[in-house]
């Protein structure tokens, strides 16, 4: 028989580790936040979000160099991508929690998974395959469509379990006053799983708007703007993480700081993102 | 779909708004005493509306219901009564093909529609439910739609836009669930902002905006407050007028009240039926007598 007193002694050393790794979790966010910051924000200015980045020299001789082009490239791209996985990745998802005796559905779950595991260099090399050799150009079409790989799957499962969590008598509410089923799923069910699905998309958008590795050898990248807006997804386009790789690895001190600023940008926009998912999330509850 | 724009735009709605005393002087007259007074001594007058023949419904191999015939009369109402378990609900949802959704659920047997099997092939099941309706346990409003909307979701989201037709059919339907007066002034707020006992009646305005000729109730009052209940009873008591009504009660009393046939179910078998007061007072199996005087279930 314990005392009392190693009870409460053993409970404080528990409470102690959970705390500890709750701080071990929490820290490498910090270091990153901070780190970034300290190191990217001098090359923060107003140039930065108006000026293209031209070619090394341009820093070198200190004429006015930045990002805009890949920060606009971003979005162009993470749109489309989002554009086309949105009906894929939702359809699927409706699949699989709306009509789950369908007999393609264990063939939808599988795949799905399988994607879903992939490598995401993986999906910029199916990209390459099925958009850049035909095409016989780089493109933020490209690029797109490997960002599009990454999203079907995350949106499928988590439309899913939006989809999921809608009480069951609500289906059979609408059933019974004599609606078809796709008229339920689209009108009953899936206004009531609103905040769920957003924040589902919001959350493949950006995971999706953080991968470097897919767009590498599909929207290859750009220092310059394209001259129409065509450009960017018919010719190789500038995207914020690939912008920050190359940035990293260049033998240049000025472009190594705007690497740092982009990486101030790329976080804020995951943040941003993550942060209305959140309290989209919250509204429901 | 016809039958309901008929009797919208036919100048005589043949579902008279009855809350009247002379409407219902009325209708009693022009149905030669049909359905308000007592069920026993008309009985060659009955018209059925639905009919069941040799019904099983199985889940999987377990028997949810077993041989189940029973006659459902015109513009009465039926009570299902029984102990948990012994399957009432598998039978009511036999009636407008909700098994057809569920997993593992086979029908075998006839459910006859006005003489027509609803269980065969070419019927859809679509139509089946538009025509015999149901209301469930608990209130289900559409979360994200007004009251109005919630009314006319039957009609509006199967492509009928035209607003003075909408507005006549959700007046309509709001009468005949007795919920009119209490939400007309807010018709557009949501749904979900009314009382349990309200969102109960709105679940019953939806049934009937589609203008159904059987109305199928799973426990309607179940989640209700006693006031709330009175308020659903007296509705039936209303709608029988117009709709064949089935419902599922655990309240003897409540059957004894709003029903005129009774069909006691004891683990899925129909064990005995006829009109209510015969067989809550002259009961012919000793199971009956012994659930409905509450020695078991």
């Amino acid at each position: 028989m314990k005392t009392m007193l190693q009870r409460n002694i053993r409970d404080r050393i528990m409470e102690s580790l959970l705390v500890i790794s709750t701080i071990v979790v929490l820290l490498p966010l910090v270091i990153i936040i901070v780190h970034v910051i300290v190191n990217g924000i001098s090359a923060l200015n107003w140039d930065f979000f108006t000026q293209e980045l031209g070619s090394p020299s341009r820093a070198m001789q200190g004429r006015p160099t930045g990002l805009v082009h890949t920060i606009l490239g971003t979005l162009v791209v993470d749109l489309l991508a989002l554009l086309l996985a949105l009906p894929v990745g939702m359809g699927a998802g409706i699949m699989l929690s709306e009509y789950p005796d369908h007999k393609l559905n264990p063939t939808i779950r599988v795949t799905n998974d399988t994607l879903n595991g992939m490598p995401a260099i993986l999906k910029g090399l199916l990209a390459f395959v099925l958009i850049v050799k035909p095409m016989g150009s780089f493109s933020g079409l490209a690029g797109s469509v490997a960002l599009a790989f990454v999203m079907i799957p995350i949106i499928a499962r988590t439309t899913e379990s939006a989809l999921m969590s809608i009480p069951w008598s609500i289906r059979e509410a609408g059933l019974a006053i004599g609606l078809p089923r796709w008229r339920v799923v689209l009108s009953t069910v899936m206004p009531a799983a609103r905040f769920g699905l957003v924040t589902g998309t919001l959350i493949a958008f950006a995971r999706a708007a953080g991968e470097a590795a897919p767009l590498l050898f599909t929207s290859f990248g750009n220092n310059y703007l394209p001259n129409h807006w065509l450009g960017m997804l018919l010719g190789p386009v500038d995207t914020l993480p690939q912008r920050l790789y190359s940035l990293a690895i260049s033998p240049y001190t000025h472009w190594h700081s705007m690497g740092w600023a982009a990486a101030i940008i790329l976080l804020l926009f995951v943040i941003i993102t993550f942060g209305t998912a959140r309290y989209l999330t919250r509204q429901k509850n | 779909m016809m039958n309901l724009i008929q009797s919208i735009t036919s100048k005589t709605p043949p579902l008279p708004l009855f809350s009247t005393e002379e409407s219902r002087q009325a209708s009693g007259a022009a149905e030669a005493s049909g359905a308000t007074s007592g069920t026993v001594n008309e009985k060659s007058e009955k018209k059925v509306r639905m009919e069941t023949h040799d019904l099983t419904v199985r889940y999987g191999s377990t028997v949810g219901i077993r041989n189940v015939s029973l006659p459902i009369y015109d513009k009465q109402v039926l009570a299902l009564i029984g102990p948990s378990g012994c399957g009432k609900t598998t039978y009511l949802r036999a009636l407008n093909r909700m098994h057809d959704l569920t997993r593992g659920a086979t029908v075998t047997g006839s459910v006859l529609l006005d003489g027509k099997n609803i269980y065969d092939s070419e019927v859809n099941p679509v139509n089946i439910r538009r025509r015999v309706g149901m209301v469930f346990q608990k209130p289900t409003p559409f979360p994200t739609m007004s009251i109005y909307d919630n009314v006319v979701a039957g009609l509006k989201l199967v492509g009928i836009r035209k607003s003075s037709i909408l507005d006549e059919v959700c007046e309509r339907a709001l009468k005949q669930a007795a919920l009119f007066d209490e939400v007309k002034d807010r018709l557009k707020s949501p749904g979900s902002s009314l009382s349990g006992g309200q969102q109960q009646r709105l679940s019953i305005a939806r049934a009937l905006a589609v203008d159904p000729g059987v109305l199928l109730m799973d426990e309607p009052t179940s989640s209700l407050d006693p006031q709330s209940t009175n308020r659903i009873e007296d509705l039936i008591h209303e709608l029988k007028k117009q709709v064949t009504i089935v419902i599922i009660t655990h309240n003897m009393q409540q059957a004894a009240r709003v029903s005129d046939q009774t069909a006691f179910f004891y683990v899925g078998d129909l064990v005995e039926s006829g009109p209510t007061n015969t067989l809550f007072t002259k009961p012919k199996e000793t199971r009956t007598e012994e659930y409905i005087t509450g020695r078991f279930g």
